[in-house]
This record gives structure tokens, sequence and C-alpha cells, in this order.
């Protein structure tokens, strides 16, 4: 057997057992999507294995109107984008100063934040919930304070090691011309690590949008449920509506696979910061 | 440098403040609370009552004998479930990764494919798994009828029925979690420089050789970080298995679900001993294996991280 076709054949080989794991990956979203656009009925007789050659937005209405949905959705953007934004205002002013700036105990104070991400606290959310309750802040105001810690220690790290590696030159102009250190801070170094701030962005909003321990503890009234317990509730009410239930998923997964396609290299990065960490 | 005033030290305080505020709200002081709380009753409602060790007791000792109790089975199922994922997981994130590592064609393709199911939430996965597994009655859900329209009815199971129900929770968990050790692996086995492969070639190694002398040795460090995130992550995983079976009636109970209905059902105190139980024993578990890593670096020479 000549050299070419050995590789030809382990190539194959290779390509059959990576394909039939993609498969894996890509068929139950496929279906997803394909049971979300049939009716109960049709679902019934083939249990989804066939291409629906019509589509019906009926389930999708049902589940945004009166599976409420629209609030679900609109919820989760809420919480996610407010605790995006909070984090990365209070994370990169505390990452500017931990490099930047000198105060005494700044080492220790550093360190507490990283032993915050060494340590696991499996119960951690069992002493915020009764914290949150002791304060009469069971509601959104407290769930978004509780978010934002959990992004905080990670999220000052990655800024930190960022700016540590970043020339002091620029920040001696701006300073020069005139800059306090709030404005450096602004004008100057946030644009300077905006590439660590995206990977901070992308894994923040994951981590709040898919989170659901906390919000399942919090959030017992619809109006303030975001979309994974919204999910929950609404796939133990409807157990036997597979169209609705599908339909329900794909509103929830859709804008995270859209965005993941649209920006992969964020999202792995994101989602591998904290094992570079450890 | 210009000498700074107190005032200046004060204004470079002030940048650190807001999130050195709300770190020690949110943790700092929940991480002393939760001893406090292991130790007393407390409803929320009602104000707390010291009880000493009770809710240690409950925890640890309540069953007869005392490993039967709800939370050692719980910790079981954890254990069990971590297993698979250190083994039947992780060595298919390493064979997809080498795979992926030598093909030419759909590189990226693999690659984004894989990562899908990491990026998606726990809750979305459990749910979906549940519509293509769910046999009741036995022969209806879909993974079912796929079988009975190719032929194969036999393979037809009620795959959440009680027999198979942890396994299948494993086996989900590990499908979903595959994705974010192959990545790693990946980065891992790129960062292998190119000119050490050659170099074996021309000493004459063969292909087994220089997997075992090269690739695995200078993995090592990799290998030992996916073994640590892979237990401390799945030792705490619960909203997966939640959405996926709900428990199962204790069947693929794991802690953090006991955990989780306690502090709903407002038994603060007892939800905090076993929260406490549990972070000890990770803690020990990411100590010894802190441990067992810096050997095996020393072992196989690899000094930096």
């Amino acid at each position: 057997m000549s050299y070419q076709t050995k590789k030809f054949i382990v190539s194959i080989f290779l390509h059959t057992f990576l394909l039939s794991v993609a498969l894996s990956c890509i068929f139950p979203f496929l279906w997803m999507v394909n049971v979300s656009f049939k009716t109960q009925e049709q679902f019934d007789t083939d249990y989804g294995l066939e291409v629906s050659r019509t589509i019906n937005w009926e389930s999708y209405k049902t589940v945004l109107i009166e599976g409420q949905f629209w609030r679900f959705f609109l919820n989760s953007v809420f919480y996610t984008f407010i605790t995006v934004v909070a984090i990365v205002i209070i994370s990169s002013l505390a990452a500017y100063g931990f490099s930047r700036l000198d105060f005494p105990g700044k080492k220790y104070i550093f360190y507490t934040f990283l032993a915050a991400m060494m340590i696991p606290l499996p119960a951690g959310f069992v002493p915020v919930y009764v914290l949150l309750n002791k304060l009469g802040m069971i509601n959104r105001g407290g769930y978004i304070l509780a978010m934002t810690n959990m992004g905080l220690s990670l999220s000052i790290y990655l800024l930190k090691t960022f700016f540590d590696q970043l020339p002091r030159d620029l920040e001696d102009a701006a300073r020069i011309d005139g800059c306090n250190k709030l404005q450096i801070w602004w004008n100057v170094g946030l644009p300077l690590v905006s590439p660590a701030l995206a990977v901070v962005i992308i894994f923040n909003a994951l981590t709040v949008w898919n989170e659901f321990v906390f919000a399942a503890l919090i959030f017992t009234d619809d109006k303030f449920m975001p979309l994974q317990v919204g999910l929950m509730q609404f796939s133990e009410r409807m157990v036997t509506q597979h169209t609705l239930i599908m339909a329900a998923l794909t509103i929830a997964a859709f804008p995270i696979i859209l965005l993941y396609l649209k920006m992969q290299k964020q999202f792995v990065k994101g989602l591998t910061a904290g094992a570079v960490v450890g | 440098m210009i000498q700074e005033t107190f005032k200046d030290k004060l204004v470079n305080f002030s940048f650190v403040f807001p999130a050195f505020l709300i770190f020690s709200i949110f943790y700092i002081y929940p991480f002393f609370y939760i001893f406090i709380l292991s130790f007393q009753e407390y409803d929320l409602i009602s104000s707390p009552v010291f009880v000493g060790l009770q809710n240690f007791r409950e925890v640890l000792f309540s069953g007869t004998p005392w490993w039967d109790s709800m939370w050692w089975n719980s910790v079981r199922n954890g254990v069990f479930i971590t297993f698979c994922a250190l083994t039947f997981q992780n060595f298919l994130a390493f064979a997809l990764a080498l795979a992926v590592d030598r093909v030419v064609r759909l590189n990226r393709f693999y690659r984004v494919v894989f990562f899908l199911l990491p990026v998606l939430s726990e809750v979305i996965i459990g749910l979906l798994m549940k519509q293509l597994l769910a046999g009741e009655p036995i022969g209806r859900g879909v993974l079912n009828q796929i079988f009975n329209n190719i032929g194969l009815s036999g393979f037809t199971h009620n795959w959440l029925g009680t027999n198979s129900v942890l396994f299948v929770t494993a086996l989900v968990h590990c499908w979903k979690g595959f994705g974010w050790a192959f990545i790693i692996f990946l980065a891992g086995l790129q960062s292998i420089p190119e000119q050490l492969y050659e170099a074996a070639r021309i000493d004459g190694a063969s292909a087994y050789q220089s997997f075992s002398k090269i690739t695995i040795p200078l993995l090592m460090p990799v290998l030992t970080l996916i073994i640590v995130l892979t237990m401390l992550g799945t030792m705490q995983t619960f909203a997966m298995i939640f959405a996926l079976t709900g428990g199962a009636g204790g069947l693929t109970e794991v802690p953090v679900m006991l955990i989780f209905n306690h502090i709903k059902s407002n038994q603060a105190g007892l939800a905090c001993a076993e929260g406490v139980v549990l972070g000890i024993m990770l803690v020990f578990v990411s100590f010894l294996m802190f441990f067992v890593s810096k050997k095996i670096r020393e072992k196989y020479g690899v000094l930096s991280n």
C-alpha cells in the first residue's frame, strides 16, 4: 500500500469518527427547530422525524404571547445588559487601580479576589439568598447585584493581567496633557484593553443569560422571571405539548447560537478563560 | 514618581472601592456567614436558633446505616457522574482533539460544532434531551422511534426509567461537557512545537513513540488541569439534571440539588451544612490534585505551567 492510500484511509476513518460525533451535536437542534414548526397532531404521527413542508408559526405565537415568553426574553435581556455594563465598569476601574495605581493593602485585596476564584463555594447561593432576604432585596436589584459579584473576580483578573502588559507611555502622555486619573482610565485605559473587554463581556453575558439556580430561588413571580426559569416552569406546565416546548427552547437557544456563530473566537476565549486562571 | 499624598492614595483606592464593596457584601460576608448558618436552624421568617452540630448530624449520620441517607446517596450519584465525565467525556474529548489536530479539511467546522453544547445553557440541554429520550409509555420518545424506524426495535428502552436513568444522565452530562475539554486539549496539542516531532522522526521514532514520549508528557499540565476542573465542575452540576429528570425520586439527585431543594423549602441551616460539607470535600480534592499534579510535572520535567 502506498503512502498516499494509507493516508487516505486514515483520513476517511478520522472523518467518519468526527462527523458522527458532530452529527450527534447537531441533530437534536435540527430536530428541535423542525418540531417547533409542526402541529401537535403532526408530531404525534411522525415524532418530528420528517422534515416539515409547511412552516407553522402557531407554536411560537402561543409560546410568546400566552406562555409569556416575550416577557421572559426581555427580562433576560435586561438582567444580562445591566449586569454586563455594571461588571465592565466596576471591574475595569478595579483592574486599572490594581495595575497602575498605588494604595496601602493593594496586594492583599487583590489576593482576596484571586482566592475567590480558587476556592469552590458550591452552596454560595444559600447565604447570599439569606442575606438578600434579610435586606428585603428579593427582587431584580438583588439579583443583579449578586450576578455582578459572580463575574467580578475573573473579570478583574483578566483585565488586570491585560493592563499589566501594556506600556504606560500613552497614559503618561495623557497625564502630561492634563488628564486626571478617571479621564485616563476612560479615554486611554478602556480603549486599550478592548480586546480583553470583549472576552469579559461575552463571558459574563453568557453566565448571566444561562444562570438558573439564583434566578429560580429569587424570582417566583412570572413578571420578573428570566428565560431559564421561565423555560423550566413552562415545561413543567406543558409536559405533553412537545411542539410548544420545542418552540420555547428554540426561542431561548437561537440568539445564543447566532451570536456564537458570529463571534466564536471570543466565545471560546471567554469560556476557557476560567480554565486558564486555574 | 512623585510622592503621592494621602488624598492621592484615597483617590487611587476609590478605583477599587466599588468592586471591593460588592465583593465584601456578596462574597466575603457570605463566606463566613455560611459557617454561622450551618450551626443554626433558620426558616428565613422566625429568628434563627443555635442548634450546635445538629444540622451536620442530620446531613452525615441520619441514615441507618449512616451511609444510607439522602446526602450520601446524592454524593454517590455525583461521584458516579464525575467518574463518567473523567473517563468517557475526557477520553472522547482527547480522541477528538487528536483527530481534529490531524485532519486538514473541515477543521474549523468540527471546532465550531463541538463547542456549541458548552455554550448553551444547562436547562436547554436538559429539557431538549428529556424530549428526545422520554420513554413513557415505553416505545414513545424520539430515540426509540428512530430505533423502530431503522429496524432496531430491540434497542428501545425506557431511557429515563429506574434502571438506566443515572447512567443516561451521566451520558448527557458528558455529551454537554466534552466540547469544553476538547477545546483545551486541542489548544494544548497545538502548543507543542512541530520541531520536536520532526527531530523525533529524524531520530527514527515511530508514531507511537513520539506520541508517548512527546505528546503525553507535554500534555500533562493540560491533562491535570482538565481533571481538576472536571471534578470540581461535575460535583457542582445541578441545573441540567434538574431539567432532565428532576432528581428522579433520588435516583439522580446530586448534592447541589439537595442544597437547592432545602433552601427552596426554607431550611437555610441544613442547606448551609450540606454546602459546608461539599465545599470541604471539594477543597480537599483540589488540594490533593494540586500536589499530585506537582509531582507529575516534576516527574515529566515540565517546570512551567
